[in-house]
């Protein structure tokens, strides 16, 4: 399933700090909730890796050790080790851990180029963590949290519906 | 017959017991296991969890030492023993005959099954290893039909486990070193095959490339299902024409034959895939739960949708089936 | 470890080479190779055993005579009933040592004095004792051991002989299933023998063209050959005993002559290596494994490089 437009349009507007603030928030809140990937990520961990869903007009690189992230629009070329590209929808389902990586490359839904070793192991590292995004996300949005979580876990039953129906 | 389920982390391992495995199989984070991949396996402390979450539920814990020690650097192997048995694991799954032997003699209670690294594909080497450590199982290499199953299962003093479902070997397990020949890594030396460290994706024009060290593995036009690039399941020349030279990107799924590998004697029905994520885990393991459960008839129709997870999205019976050959 | 001489061995041919073809390449050899050993036998496929059978006896004759040693190779993968037979057969009928190559044989030869081929995985002292106390006398190592491991082994594991392959295409693996048959359209179990048009095995280049492996049969073997002329001395002072020469479809009775004399110091390496190209032209040369690093690459000067990657 991919984004619907209505929705990836207002990115095109948005100014990047802006973008880069609310994501940034989301990855240090990941990052401290989840101390376990750095041990997994091992000497990966100061690579840099860029996500560039296929549906938004925007990248985002990470660099796990110092808890950096940027986001560039596309057309963009990122200075990284590692890039994987696809769906926003499936590159979240990723860090979740609720799709598998290597069904979704072998139907050519993911690219991923670069240092293969590097972003094999984020992948690993990713998948043994249990994020839990909309409990993540609550769990750093203080009063607001339920409404976050709830808001959220919506949203992603609404994509892994679309997912599981692709995969039967 | 008991399901016998991979996990590369604590979180694919608590999936796979929720999802009705009778054992699963792991390794520690070095290359003292053959999945040993980036960011993948387990720590002391987290085999220690694990085991005794699947105790609490029922299931068992096998864990792989599965490599064959470096000369000079026996420790390594030797310390995960002792840790493994330390901690519980009920069996400790083994290829290389020196540390059969020092499991054999350190600890002669603790159960060792042969691992199929060990390429023990007939009575005679089988009833060796039965003899020479005590090995309570073997797992056999994926180079036999049912009917070999069948006349080995006759002729041997100890329980069978074979590969079901997942990524499949085409060469004789244990025996194969053309991973270090492209690369200088070898599933036997550092417990990977075709590691990531050499592989290189390339696009060109619409198609995707891999490459392996210096070798192009594959080269797949645009619409085309992708694979690892693992050397066995590459696209190469002979003579003049190109094509699969060994094996199609496929994996392994031979559950529309349980009745029969029951038949010829198997205890444990193994799938592989440490090294898929926990999303998958769950996904083949409750589905081959079921078909294990379920009545003959009913199995076709739980078991289609698992080829969308597998490799190529196709899948095959190889060995299993004698045309194969 | 064996104080005497290092000497060659000529390990068995894995190819299919037809009956008469395989008497002369043996009679000559018999009569000229600076060979101690010679391992006779089919390894790596059991549907060929017909091929050689009638010339079995006078190729041992000719080759005794000559004062060669003969040892018995065994198959290196036995799935089958009738492979499983023979193999016994062979173990329990044999005159002259056996080389086990698949665990069955390793089984049935256990109290016997024998030898341990490639095919067995013995990566490190630990294992190659416990070989040693059922019977072993000569393990030749499988052929992705680097330089560090066959030092240890051998310094580690006394009273018995370790070999090492100087020279020939490298076994790679061994399937169930024919690659060979099925890149000519057949499958194994109706092959129709097609392996016997390619005696030095039949070349796989990836899609780029670079020449990458070659297939013999169930086998799949490296493209390049493996080299060790200048890492011999090197490998001598380890303790090794014997260098094993794996025939390939070349002058092999001047290829030992060439090892022979490096061994003996009457040639130096680099001059030898000039001439080992000139004797097998159309195959590039390798000795990664033995560098700890991939198998086809190529470590020139390997003397420095070796050490340095020791450090």
């Amino acid at each position: 399933m991919e984004l619907p437009r209505p929705l990836v349009a207002p990115l095109a507007v948005v100014p990047i700090p802006l973008i880069e603030m609310a994501v940034k928030h989301v990855f240090s809140s990941l990052l401290k909730r989840h101390p376990a990937l750095f041990e997994r990520l091992a000497e990966h961990k100061v690579k840099r890796y860029a996500f560039s869903p296929a549906d938004l007009p925007v990248v985002f690189v990470v660099q796990p050790s110092g808890a950096a992230l940027s986001v560039m629009r596309k057309p963009a070329d990122p200075a990284a080790d590692a890039v994987v590209e696809g769906p926003l929808f499936q590159l979240l389902a990723l860090l979740e851990g609720r799709c598998d990586a290597d069904a979704l490359f072998f139907s050519r839904s993911l690219s991923v180029t670069g240092d293969m070793e590097a972003m094999l192991a984020l992948r690993n590292a990713l998948d043994g963590c249990e994020i839990d995004l909309p409990r993540d996300l609550g769990a750093s949005a203080g009063p607001l949290a339920p409404l976050v979580s709830r808001t959220a876990e919506a949203i992603r039953r609404r994509a892994l519906a679309g997912e599981n129906a692709a995969w039967n | 017959m008991e399901l016998i389920c991979p996990a590369g982390t604590p979180a694919a391992f608590r999936e796979a017991v929720d999802s009705g495995a009778d054992a699963v199989y792991c390794g520690f984070r070095d290359e003292t296991n053959a999945r040993n991949f980036p960011g993948l396996n387990f720590s002391r402390e987290e085999l220690g969890e694990a085991i005794g979450y699947a105790r609490r539920k029922g299931a068992q814990t096998f864990v792989a030492l599965n490599t064959f020690m470096r000369a000079g650097h026996e420790r390594l192997w030797y310390q995960a023993a002792a840790d493994a048995v330390r901690l519980g694991a009920d069996a400790l799954i083994l290829a290389d005959f020196g540390l059969m032997a020092h499991v054999a003699e350190t600890y002669p209670e603790q159960r060792l099954h042969v691992s199929v690294q060990a390429s023990a594909s007939n009575p005679d080497a089988v009833n060796f290893l039965v003899e020479a450590f005590g090995a309570k199982r073997v797992v056999l290499p994926r180079t036999l039909t049912i009917s070999d199953i069948a006349r080995l299962a006759g002729q041997i003093r100890c329980e069978i486990e074979v590969f079901v479902f997942g990524g499949l070997c085409v060469m004789a397990e244990g025996r194969c070193a053309l991973s270090s020949y492209a690369t200088g890594k070898s599933p036997n030396m550092n417990g990977v095959c075709s590691p990531a460290s050499h592989v290189r994706y390339r696009h060109d024009g619409g198609d995707l490339v891999s490459e392996l060290g210096a070798y192009t593995i594959n080269r797949f036009p645009r619409e085309e299902a992708a694979g690892y690039p693992t050397l066995c399941k590459g696209r190469f020349d002979i003579a003049d024409a190109s094509g699969y030279a060994f094996e199609d990107p496929v994996s392994l799924d031979v559950m529309d034959q349980i009745d029969a590998l029951r038949e010829a004697g198997v205890s444990a029905l193994k799938i592989e895939g440490r090294q898929r994520g926990k999303a998958y885990v769950a996904e083949v393991v409750s589905t081959l739960r079921k078909a294990l459960d379920a009545r003959p008839e009913e199995r076709q129709a739980l078991l289609a949708r698992l080829k969308l997870l597998s490799e190529g999205q196709r899948t095959t019976s190889g060995a299993y089936e004698k045309r194969w050959r | 470890m064996n104080a005497s001489k290092p000497t060659l061995t000529l390990g068995p041919v894995l190819y299919l080479w037809e009956g008469e073809r395989w008497r002369d390449f043996y009679f000559r050899i018999a009569d000229e190779a600076p060979v101690s050993d010679v391992v006779l036998g089919e390894t790596v496929c059991s549907k060929r055993l017909h091929f050689t059978d009638p010339y079995y006896q006078p190729v041992i004759e000719r080759l005794v005579a000559a004062g060669k040693r003969i040892v018995f190779s065994t198959l290196a993968l036995v799935t089958l009933e009738r492979e499983s037979h023979y193999v016994r057969a062979l173990v329990a009928d044999s005159p002259y040592p056996v080389e086990a190559n698949d665990l069955s044989a390793l089984a049935l030869l256990e109290g016997e004095p024998h030898w341990i081929g490639p095919f067995v995985n013995v990566y490190n002292a630990a294992t190659a004792r416990v070989l040693a106390r059922r019977g072993a006398r000569n393990i030749c190592l499988p052929a992705e051991l680097p330089a560090s491991s066959i030092e240890e082994i051998v310094s580690q594991t006394p009273g018995i002989d370790f070999e090492v392959l100087a020279f020939g295409r490298m076994p790679l693996a061994i399937s169930a299933r024919c690659a060979h048959a099925r890149a000519k359209g057949h499958i194994k179990d109706n092959c129709q023998f097609v392996c016997k048009d390619d005696p030095d095995g039949l070349p796989v280049k990836t899609l780029d063209k670079q020449s990458f492996l070659a297939l013999n049969g169930v086998q799949t073997v490296s493209f390049t050959c493996q080299s060790l002329l200048a890492e011999l001395q090197d490998i001598v002072a380890s303790g090794v005993a014997r260098f094993r020469l794996s025939p390939q479809d070349c002058d092999m009775v001047a290829v030992a002559r060439l090892y022979e004399d490096v061994l003996h110091g009457r040639m130096e390496a680099e001059d030898a290596l000039a001439r080992l190209k000139r004797i097998y032209p159309a195959t590039p040369l390798s000795n990664g494994f033995h560098h700890g690093q991939e198998g086809a690459a190529w470590v020139a000067r390997a003397r420095n490089i070796a050490h340095g990657a020791n450090a």
